[in-house]
């Protein structure tokens, strides 16, 4: 029992409805934001304008606002009513609001964004058990995926190839197509074996016949590819042969049973394979921008801006790429292994994004970065009123409004659906849920590739409404900030997790800066002690006070509820898996180093 | 370059690496020891360890006047770290992860994550409010010298480990002997005591050590504030050995001590000691790859510089649990039902 919180009593009478409350409410919160957001209207207030301009009081009016749409959702009320609150407040006075206040807008695709974040990280977190410490990385494909092309970064791109071309588009194609199948089918044949499928000799057969390849491909490409300023070729070589000399090495170290030099022989050269695969993406990349290198060089601005549905599918497609290539070496190993390396997988996403230069600007940023621009769209918004400079925000208000709901409703089908299940399944007894024949690994894949896909998405709107992107708005701590959110408003609850999202947010983006600037005048507050960065602190204090005394979090999901407080502990039968080792690779299911179950810990999972 | 300017580089960058491999491996053995008791990765342990260079920080500070010599100033603030990192860690424990003993596993994970955000700003608004953020080590004289320097008494030595191009400053020494020393301490605490097979059978199996009347709870006190101590240690010779400390300084040493604890197998001690040595070395290495790359030709390896030396630390742990999840000297587990 983890027991902070008895469980409370089911109600068995009728909830009252409150359909007059809730309107009440939803009335007298519009007037208070429309008020405290309509600059003229404050001037002639005096004193009570001045007090509705701090950032904290109006954070407390648009938190008020908001918890209009909680109500809706909470409360029992007649349907229209709770349509009307919902609907109204959202796509009504919200954007009212901001046509005199664009920096609400802002801070609504603002946690919007992070909704939709907090909502993927949930699929991983939350239904599927798999503590993703790196999530922003997918945040940060997305944002890159459209800054890069909508940006005069891409011109320069352009400028680069045509300075420095290197090989020839078509040899560089072919080579490129070449190592690609080779690699994907080579995987692809090899992704079913065991260890036990392959003789000794035949995975040694194996292993040196990919080496052999790695220096074939290099021997043959080193007269004929020099890409760019730089040998290309030369660097494949060293990507593969690193691998393999610590293969070698650990294969010398460990002079283990023939069973583990075949498993190790055998990852080797999936490793292998798996990187040819991406060189050979790499170079068929490379031939694409070599061909069109001489055109992009004209295109200062980026793109046009017509491309941007297509880069929505793209980030969308790209991310959940990033995901199941992130997730396919990690998501053999479970719980604190995965949260740690998907941390490093994240930072590394950020150090590369830090310092390839010609593609990211480094820490400068990409900036400025173009958005969409929708001819209807425009006119519909200046009939109602909004100015010229006002339409992209409103028109990307709009649309994460509308993705954040396509999410939501993907994310009720998913948790529904034989595969929502089998992620359950997976988090409350991976062991079980196998012998039961749920494919771990594929469905772990697919978590992690849904909510990666969703970051994706949302980064492209967060690249177009910031136009500027660098790698400080993807470290960790954005991570954690999101992991925060969903603890916060209880893993696998998708109200819950939106609630999260949206207090955190506030709290990040209105209330923490309106304390700092409250506090910058006060002698004995140093700048160092400035309490508007303390999110660490906030981030840190939701974590521990979630996890100790209400794990299931704000709103949780009613399964998550029973699980974390069912009366009676079962009687776990298990024995501790503390034998003497048969090592590892007996399939799917590997954990590295000890037992992953405590003697007394629940396994019997939902009842 | 040739080899007679090339071999003293090596072996430079080779002592340097080691040097902060002890480092490294000191604070690996907080997470292992942790992990060895209690499955759980202690991500507050970089914290626990900041706080010792903190508190080494303040001693050193408040110090600085004072004429007493500048090795017991050093063990003052050896002694201050400890204690204050080892009660932190023991508190820590009480009120964070003793609650969720039996919770699922990734409950007292996530929890041990907020424990350490939580803490670098409490270190941070500490500092702060004295109007302090950077943390400039105020070392007695002499430490920041060079080893067996001119007109010391030992200068023929100096002069020979110069001649083979191993150029130490008299703080990398002292980091040395120290971390030695605190490695015996460990090994003789671990091994040879009561209390040492206490905690390794709490480490074996909780329950059973329950039945054979140790009291499971107070050893893992105890080895939280075994860990939190090395962690105190660590943190002083963390600040002598960069000079400056900040609240938030701790996150990169303490993923890399982390894969160091990994590399080396999680829940041995000498794996971490092993694991943090190699770890220092890589990083140093990958540290000057750029040099070597351009020695080779190798315009590729150019462009690897300092930037990646935490990418190294992650890339040596994926490839760790992908080709030896258990680690160097690490024993495997298959799991049961």
């Amino acid at each position: 029992m983890t027991a902070a919180n008895p469980v409370a009593p089911r109600r068995l009478t009728p909830v009252p409805d409150r359909t007059g409350l809730l309107l009440l409410i939803f009335v007298a919160t519009s007037a208070l934001l429309l008020l405290s957001h309509n600059r003229d209207l404050l001037d002639t207030l005096g004193g009570l304008g001045v007090l509705l301009r701090n950032p904290i009081v109006e954070a407390i009016v648009v938190s008020l606002f908001l918890a209009n749409v909680l109500f809706a959702y909470l409360w029992r009320a007649a349907p229209w009513a709770k349509a009307l609150v919902g609907l109204g407040s959202l796509l009504l006075i919200l954007p009212w609001a901001g046509q005199e206040d664009t920096s609400l807008l802002d801070l609504s695709i603002q946690i919007m964004i992070f909704a939709a974040l907090a909502l993927g990280l949930n699929i991983v977190v939350g239904l599927a058990g798999l503590l993703d410490l790196g999530y922003v990385a997918f945040f940060a494909v997305g944002a890159y995926a459209w800054g890069i092309f909508a940006s005069p970064r891409f011109a320069e791109i352009g400028r680069y190839f045509v300075e420095n071309p290197g090989a020839s588009a078509a040899a560089t194609a072919v080579l490129g197509a070449l190592t690609l199948l080779a690699g994907l089918g080579g995987y692809l044949a090899l992704q079913r074996r065991r260890a036990d499928d392959l003789s000794g000799s035949g995975a040694w057969g194996l292993t040196l016949l990919l080496v052999a390849g790695w220096v074939a491909w290099f021997l043959a490409g080193r007269g004929l590819f020099t890409l760019g300023e730089r040998p290309w070729s030369l660097a494949a070589l060293w990507i593969g042969l690193v691998p393999t000399a610590l293969g070698l090495l650990y294969l010398a170290y460990s002079r283990g049973r023939g069973r583990d030099v075949r498993g190790a022989l055998l990852g080797l050269s999936r490793v292998l394979l798996a990187l040819a695969g991406v060189v050979g993406t790499v170079l068929v990349a490379r031939s694409i921008l070599l061909l069109t290198a001489e055109g992009i060089t004209g295109l200062t601005t980026g793109i046009d801006p017509g491309f941007f549905w297509l880069f929505l599918a793209l980030s969308i497609f790209a991310a959940a790429v990033v995901g199941v290539l992130i997730g396919l070496p990690v998501l053999r190993l479970k719980g604190d292994y995965l949260a740690i390396i998907t941390l490093g997988l994240g930072e590394v996403i950020r150090v590369l994004a830090n310092n390839l230069d010609l593609y990211s600007a480094g820490s400068q940023g990409i900036t400025p970065i173009g958005s969409a621009s929708v001819g209807w769209f425009d006119t519909l918004a200046a009939r109602l009123g909004f100015a010229e400079d006002q339409y992209g925000l409103l028109f990307l208000y709009v649309l994460s409004l509308l993705m954040v709901a396509l999410i939501l409703l993907v994310n009720v089908r998913l948790d529904r659906s034989r595969i929502g299940r089998a992620w359950i399944a997976i988090r409350d007894d991976e062991v079980a849920a196998q012998a039961m024949g749920v494919p771990l690994v594929q469905t772990k894949l697919i978590a992690f590739a849904t909510g990666a896909s969703f970051a994706g998405v949302m980064g492209m709107i967060f690249a177009a409404k910031q136009t500027f992107v660098s790698p400080e708005s993807f470290n960790l701590f954005q991570s954690i900030g999101v992991l925060a959110m969903v603890i916060l408003g209880g893993m696998g609850s998708f109200p819950g997790v939106i609630l999260g999202a949206t207090v955190v947010t506030l709290l990040n983006l209105r209330i923490l800066p309106g304390l700092g600037e409250a506090t910058a005048g006060l002698s004995w507050i140093p700048q160092q002690a400035n309490p508007g960065q303390l999110q660490r602190l906030i981030f840190g204090a939701i974590l521990v006070a979630m996890m100790l005394l209400r794990p299931e979090g704000l709103l949780p999901s009613r399964r998550r509820t029973l699980e974390l407080h069912h009366e009676d502990p079962q009687e776990d039968d298990s024995a501790k898996g503390t034998g003497p080792s048969l090592t590892g690779g007996g399939g799917d299911v590997y954990s590295p180093g000890l037992e992953t179950r405590e003697e007394d810990e629940p396994t019997g999972g939902t009842k | 370059m040739d080899l007679a300017t090339l071999l003293p580089f090596v072996v430079n960058v080779i002592a340097g690496g080691l040097v902060l491999g002890f480092v490294y491996a000191i604070i690996a053995l907080g997470y292992t020891m942790v992990y060895g008791v209690l499955q759980l990765i202690n991500f507050a342990h970089s914290e626990v360890f900041v706080t010792g260079a903190v508190v080494g920080f303040e001693v050193f500070r408040v110090l600085e006047a004072n004429p007493m010599n500048g090795y017991l100033k050093l063990l003052i603030a050896l002694l201050a770290a400890m204690l204050v990192s080892g009660l932190l860690n023991v508190t820590i424990e009480r009120l964070a992860y003793r609650p969720l003993r039996n919770a699922p596993r990734l409950v007292p994970l996530i929890t041990a994550i907020g424990v350490s955000l939580i803490l670098q700003d409490v270190l941070r608004l500490i500092e702060g409010f004295q109007g302090r953020f950077d943390l400039t080590y105020t070392l007695p004289g002499g430490f920041s010298g060079k080893f067996c320097g001119e007109g010391s008494s030992c200068v023929a030595l100096g002069d020979t480990l110069r001649s083979i191009g191993l150029d130490l400053q008299l703080k990398d020494v002292i980091l040395i002997v120290v971390s030695l020393l605190s490695l015996a301490v460990l090994n003789y605490l671990v091994n040879r005591t009561r209390l040492g097979k206490a905690i390794r059978a709490v480490a074996q199996d909780r329950v059973t050590a329950g039945l054979m009347g140790i009291d499971s709870n107070r050893m893992i006190s105890a080895t939280f504030l075994i860990g939190g101590a090395l962690g105190g240690i660590s943190g002083v010779l963390f600040g002598m050995k960069f000079g400056t400390v900040n609240a938030y300084s701790g996150f990169d040493p303490g993923i890399i001590a982390f894969t160091a604890a990994v590399l080396g197998g999680i829940g041995s001690i000498p794996g971490a000691v092993l694991g943090g040595l190699a770890l220092g070395v890589i990083q140093n290495l990958i540290g000057v790859t750029n040099i070597f790359g351009g020695l080779l030709g190798i315009a590729n390896l150019e462009s690897i510089d300092a930037s990646y030396q935490r990418i190294g630390a992650f890339i040596v742990l994926v490839l760790i649990l992908i080709f030896k999840p258990t680690g160097l000297l690490g024993k495997s587990n298959v799991e049961k039902v």
